[in-house]
């Protein structure tokens, strides 16, 4: 398993894409739409956690949605609270972030193997969606905020002008920032994944036991990602509960769980943009498959899985990225030198 | 290498050191050790416990009983990124390399803890030249040759500048040229560092050894200069008879 050659120039592609996508978007598609595409990125947002902490990480976590699901909470109930949503969108990373950093620890210093590490996130995760589940009655009020149970938070209040609670932003004003958000979260990601802490990230995914005979304490390592991943998601679950001004506990449900390793087994593991377009994707299909009745929407994403583990195994963007190496002269390509040099 | 330390105090030094899987003695009550700048050839049959051993100097496995000391320090059970920070570096037996990146990446990553990026650069290129793998640092790992990634591991080992090198089967799967550059290489490494090494390969050990410590069953058989040990009857018994049948 390589990592993708995306030097500099593929990185900066991609972030120049994400900006024309930014400002892009209002012009050309109507509001409907562009509110459609905000979901979209809120799930690429959520994706890119798992693909970092899966496919450059090597940590299993197949409980993503906890973290995604905390985000989610935490912004519904602290924004209910507080009126200005600047405090609920930092709560919404730190909040998911520190708890992702007491189970990595339990995990990562505890010893737990690899597969034990995906069943407890995804027990973890299950808890949450049993817990807030049964959360419906005047009881289970945090402040002001009551939590509903499986009925969930509706008339969630939106993000608004930092300081100004009655500058509230409107559809336009969101995709901005989910968008913004999504861009963000990228150029932090590949920061991360060419310094040296992220080679070194790297280097545990591909041998755990060399790393350490070198003098790193890997478990440090795997804790600082998996709770960067755990901020990474709880954004992501800010970004979708202001999306519809509304959260359920099916957020953090099997269903959620699963869908966000399938964004990355499709767009390819190993990479940063794969995750992304394959949340752009598979969100994208599901809609679609949304608006006739012919088809269940969960047999063709079981279908789409199936035929990409079996056919492309590697995800979309390493096939698609050796491809278009092969049809250009190598010196464009990304020789291996270039790829040395370019981490060095 | 860093410190003038008295001539008293080894640099490692195991006492009844023991390791028991179930009910086997893989390592039994073993008392080893090695001076400041020494080169010692460990042999024995296979699974006279050598790797094994190896492990629990290095903390991938925590000794059953007995004690491990690192110039006077106790590091008996501890973790193996801890040992390695004590300056103790190994090439394991089955090789653990970083398959999915490129030979500088692999050498960089051991060339860079707790070093600027501008040194850890400048050892990464010194060891590459080194150990001959100039001309394929943008090569992935995965696709070298097993002689090559066992020079890869090597690099990584030297790149961390550990006082203590520990080689198990550095030769295997090497042609005559790369075992005769190995051995060449060792003796060169030996000026600076301390060595263990483990080799099943005889005139290999007699290209590099001064004094040889024989497993056998876990435990030392003899501990002798290369030429006795190699004139040993048990010696001759447990192991070379075999090799030479
Ligand atoms: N993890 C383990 N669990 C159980 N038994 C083990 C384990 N590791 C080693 N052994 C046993 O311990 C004994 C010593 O094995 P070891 O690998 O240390 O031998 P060795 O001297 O390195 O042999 P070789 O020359 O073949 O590499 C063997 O009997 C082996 O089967
Ligand atoms: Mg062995």
């Amino acid at each position: 398993m390589s990592s993708v050659p995306s030097g500099w120039r593929g990185c900066l592609l991609v972030i120049l894409a994400g900006f024309v996508l930014l400002f892009g978007l209002p012009q050309v598609v109507s509001l409907y739409g562009v509110v459609q595409m905000t979901v979209f990125v809120a799930m690429a947002v959520f994706a890119l956690s798992q693909g970092f902490i899966w496919g450059f990480g090597g940590i299993m976590s197949f409980g993503q949605s906890a973290f995604f699901g905390l985000g989610g909470y935490v912004y519904a109930v602290s924004v209910i609270n507080m009126g200005d949503s600047t405090i609920p969108v930092l709560l919404a990373i730190a909040v998911p972030a520190a708890f992702a950093a007491l189970l990595g620890y339990f995990m990562f210093f505890g010893r737990i193997s690899d597969a034990y590490v995906g069943v407890i996130t995804l027990t973890v995760t299950i808890i949450l969606f049993n817990v807030v589940n049964s959360t419906s009655g005047d009881f289970y009020t945090i402040g002001q905020a009551a939590l509903g149970g499986f009925n969930g938070m509706p008339n969630v209040p939106p993000l608004n002008v930092p300081g100004y609670p009655d500058a509230a932003f409107g559809p336009i004003d969101t995709w901005y920032f989910a968008m913004g958000a999504l861009i963000l979260v990228y150029i932090l990601l590949r920061g991360i994944l060419a310094s040296r802490f992220g080679r070194v990230v790297v280097a545990i995914r591909e041998n755990e036991t060399r790393v350490q005979l070198l003098g790193y304490d890997a478990r440090v390592y795997k804790l600082l990602v998996f709770t960067i991943g755990g901020g990474v998601a709880g954004l992501g679950g800010c970004i979708f509960t202001n999306w519809g001004a509304f959260i359920s506990p099916t957020i953090f449900g099997l269903a959620s769980a699963a869908q966000v390793l399938i964004f990355v087994l499709v767009g390819g593991l190993g990479t940063l943009v794969g995750p992304v377009l394959g949340a752009f994707g598979i969100e994208y299909l599901i809609s679609i498959i949304g608006t006739q009745q012919t088809l269940n929407a969960n047999l063709v994403l079981g279908a789409v899985l199936v035929a990409f583990v079996l056919l492309v195994p590697q995800g979309l963007v390493p096939v698609v990225w050796s491809g278009i190496g092969r049809l250009l002269p190598r010196r464009f390509a990304g020789t291996g030198e270039q790829t040395a040099e370019a981490q060095s | 290498m860093k410190l003038p330390v008295p001539d008293a105090t080894p640099l490692l030094e195991a006492k009844g050191a023991t390791m028991r899987f179930g009910g086997v003695v893989a390592v039994n009550e073993v008392d080893f050790t090695l001076r400041e700048m020494e080169l010692r050839c460990l042999i024995g049959p296979n699974g006279a416990g050598k790797s094994t051993f190896f492990k629990m100097l290095t903390g991938q496995l925590k000794p059953s009983a007995g004690q491990i000391r690192l110039r006077g320090e106790n590091v008996t059970g501890a973790e193996p990124h801890h040992i390695a920070r004590r300056g103790v570096g190994i090439k394991t037996q089955v090789p653990n390399v970083f398959n999915g990146l490129s030979v500088y990446e692999n050498v960089f990553v051991a060339a860079g803890r707790r070093k600027s990026r501008a040194s850890a650069k400048r050892i990464t290129e010194q060891t590459l030249e080194r150990v001959r793998l100039t001309g394929i640092t943008g090569r992935m790992v995965g696709q070298l040759a097993h002689g090559q990634r066992q020079w890869v591991e090597i690099a990584t080992v030297l790149a961390q500048e550990p006082d203590l090198i520990l080689l198990d089967e550095p030769a295997a799967g090497m042609t005559h040229d790369e075992v005769l550059r190995t051995a060449e290489l060792i003796r060169e490494i030996n000026r600076a560092q301390a060595l263990i090494v483990v080799e099943h390969d005889m005139q290999f050990i007699r290209m590099i050894a001064t004094t040889v410590t024989v497993f056998n069953q876990g435990r030392i058989l003899v501990e002798d200069h290369v030429d006795r040990v190699m004139a040993n009857q048990a010696v001759r018994d447990v192991y070379l008879g075999k090799q030479a049948a």
